[in-house]
């Protein structure tokens, strides 16, 4: 019984920054049908920013974390800016594959500055609580509720501001929207910097979790997140919390109950099936094609 | 009229230029190091590119090689795999074929080790891995017989599995042990294989085997599973860029057995990343710096007053392939490709910093002792040799 429940606490967790980093896919697919491949980079970017924050400047926590929400944001505008608004109204397949190369950009770059995983250093106390004979860390229990928190505020940003009900908006058409007063340029950026930030703000959680980081740590995790949405139903917020923590439970239990080879193997297996039977995902509604 | 005068000058000045630099291509000895300077173990591939250059340094100084009665100054081109298989292919054609070198040192790991061999093997060049332990890198793959120009300056990982086992047996008696390892890759993969065979024959219990893909981050299912199977020692035979991260996890969800790795640990890295965590760890590897033979305690010297940090068992081991580079070379008497490769092949014996060195004939692989290391207060510390 006990060892079901370690190996729950053990998915909330790795479920809760799938979730995160796949809010970040979903907000710039429901809002400019465009699959930001460079999310999971920027997600790699945050925490990196958190290794700076904590080691060169010695900040605590709070402040590490904003910096790398901030920065991380910025550079999301930034990219937006630069290599996706020239190409809003091209094919949407260029956008795709300059979000691919913003990627592979994002990593070299990192990779240029020093080649070395670093470390993060421990930003807060951890204890270790054992209840039922389940360990709990602080720092797990914190990841859960701050994950959870960010993703609640961000579904009380999209739903009740004024920001919000232009992001609907846009994602509903974007043709008219602009034609209504709602500075489109404006709102696409700000869905870019919250989306952005939560990469970030999930790189910061990552790193202290997993506190050896590298240049290359945005891609397995990207692509996970990426699938997290889609199953989720991709363009749907709750829709890719609610993916990210089936497959954080999926990656987990394979691993609970079959030899750990088959993780990878049986996670996507039944995304595919998952797909097969509902293409749009678990909260997505079908779009009809218009010929 | 002008104009072919002009052309006849250049063609003039050309000719001058080509035949100074074939003249030159003459007197040296060409040597590749194809190493891991960036990708996911760079602290491997920059302690092999420092000894590399040390150890070509301390030739030139003293006025090159000496090859029937002439001088010849040691020339090095150092190559960057990227930590990639299909780059390490390209790096050593690269270094073949362009750079027309006559020996190449590296790759260090052994999935990078085993593109590179192909490469030299087909292309009858000498090719040395310092630090690549898996059989298979000097191995054939489709005859499973020697490969005729891949040597190596490490033992294999037979003998280190082996030894792994009978120092968790006898020195910490135990019976039980879990492993968790990197199923992507050959040398993970192999070491913990063989692991679990000499540890189930000689009377233990692998209660747990598990396995994750490289650049996983998080082990917490596996190591739930290892907790559960309640083993009395974890194997950890992975790269010093993963092991603070599995002992870490290990620590959060409460196990507190004895942790022990293999020679991938020993990295000045795996120090800096893991902290206290790794206290009190063993794993086996080439040499103890801090007990040192007189040949290493000199190479242990220059090395720290060149680079100001304890060499590392990559650092020596790719001294120790460029030693018996040179032994080779000046037996051979010529520099040539072919030649440098039989007088290397006939090399039985050589004394090196990581200890002696036997080869058998028509074997790449040298037959050498194993020391066991503790990581005490935040060094490696030597805890027992083993030998073959």
């Amino acid at each position: 019984m006990s060892y079901v429940l370690q190996q729950l606490m053990n998915a909330f967790q790795l479920g809760s920054i799938y979730a995160l980093i796949a809010l970040g896919y979903t907000m710039v697919y429901g809002i400019l049908t465009m699959i930001n491949f460079a999310h999971g980079d920027l997600f790699m970017v945050g925490a990196f920013l958190c290794f700076v924050a904590a080691v060169f400047l010695k900040l605590s926590f709070v402040p590490v974390m904003l910096i790398s929400m901030f920065g991380v944001a910025l550079l999301g505008v930034v990219i937006e800016r630069l290599a996706y608004k020239p190409l809003r109204q091209a094919p949407r397949v260029s956008a795709i594959i300059t979000a691919l190369g913003v990627g592979l950009f994002l990593e070299n770059f990192t990779l240029a500055l020093n080649p070395y995983p670093k470390q993060i250093p421990q930003l807060m106390s951890n204890t270790t609580w054992t209840i039922l004979g389940v360990s709990i860390s602080s720092l797990q229990a914190f990841i859960i509720v701050l994950s959870l928190l960010l993703m609640l505020i961000l579904d009380l940003i999209v739903r009740k501001t004024m920001v919000g009900m232009a992001m609907r908006a846009i994602s509903w058409d974007k043709a008219t929207v602009p034609l209504m007063g709602v500075p489109m340029n404006l709102i696409i950026s700000v869905t870019f910097a919250i989306g952005a930030s939560l990469g970030g703000a999930a790189g910061v959680m990552y790193g202290l979790a997993y506190p050896v980081i590298d240049p290359y740590m945005g891609i397995m995790v990207g692509w996970k997140a990426f699938i997290s949405a889609v199953v989720g139903g991709i363009g749907n917020i709750r829709g890719a919390m609610i993916g990210g923590y089936i497959l954080g439970m999926v990656e987990i239990l394979v691993v609970a109950f079959f030899p750990s080879t088959y993780r990878d193997f049986v996670a996507f297996a039944l995304l595919i099936v998952l797909l097969i039977f509902r293409p749009y995902g678990i909260l997505g509604k079908p779009q009809p094609q218009k010929v | 009229m002008k104009k072919a005068f002009l052309f006849v000058v250049l063609c003039m000045v050309a000719s001058v230029f080509l035949t100074a630099c074939s003249g030159e291509k003459g007197s040296t000895v060409r040597i590749g190091v194809i190493a891991e300077l960036t990708g996911d173990m760079p602290a491997v591939g920059e302690s092999c590119k420092k000894a590399a250059e040390m150890a070509v340094q301390e030739v030139n100084n003293a006025g090159g090689l000496d090859i029937d009665n002439k001088k010849y100054k040691v020339e090095l081109f150092v190559e960057d795999n990227a930590g990639k298989a299909d780059q390490s292919a390209s790096a050593a054609q690269k270094l073949i074929t362009q750079k027309k070198v006559h020996a190449i040192i590296g790759p260090n790991a052994t999935r990078y080790a085993i593109p590179a061999s192909e490469i030299a093997e087909s292309s009858k060049v000498v090719l040395i891995s310092p630090w690549s332990t898996n059989p298979k890198t000097t191995l054939d793959a489709k005859t499973n017989a020697p490969k005729k120009y891949v040597f190596r300056a490490c033992f294999i990982d037979p003998f280190q599995g082996r030894v792994v086992a009978k120092f968790a047996m006898e020195s910490l008696k135990v019976k039980k042990a879990a492993v968790l390892y990197d199923v992507a890759s050959d040398y993970n993969k192999g070491i913990a294989e063989f692991f679990k065979e000499t540890f189930e024959q000689s009377g233990g219990k692998v209660v747990a085997f598990e396995t994750y893909t490289t650049n996983d981050k998080d082990f917490s299912g596996q190591l739930t599973k290892i907790k559960k199977a309640s083993p009395d020692i974890i194997f950890l035979p992975n790269y010093y860029s993963e092991i603070p991260l599995q002992i870490q996890q290990a620590k959060r969800l409460g196990i507190e057995v004895p942790i022990v790795g293999s020679d991938s640990w020993g990295s000045q890295e795996l120090l800096k990343l893991c902290g206290k965590d790794c206290e009190g760890c063993y794993f086996s590897t080439h040499y103890a710096a801090d007990a040192a033979t007189p040949v290493a305690a000199k190479f242990i010297e220059a090395f720290k007053t060149k680079y100001g940090v304890m060499p590392d068992d990559v650092a020596a081991l790719t001294y120790d392939s460029f030693g018996l580079l040179w032994q080779a070379i000046k037996g051979a008497n010529r520099v040539d490709r072919q030649a440098v490769r039989d007088a290397l092949a006939g090399i039985l014996k050589y004394e090196g910093v990581t200890g002696n060195m036997q080869f058998k004939e028509g074997s790449g692989d040298p037959v050498k002792s194993a020391v066991i290391l503790r990581i005490k207060d935040g060094k490696f510390v030597y805890f027992v040799s083993a030998n073959p």
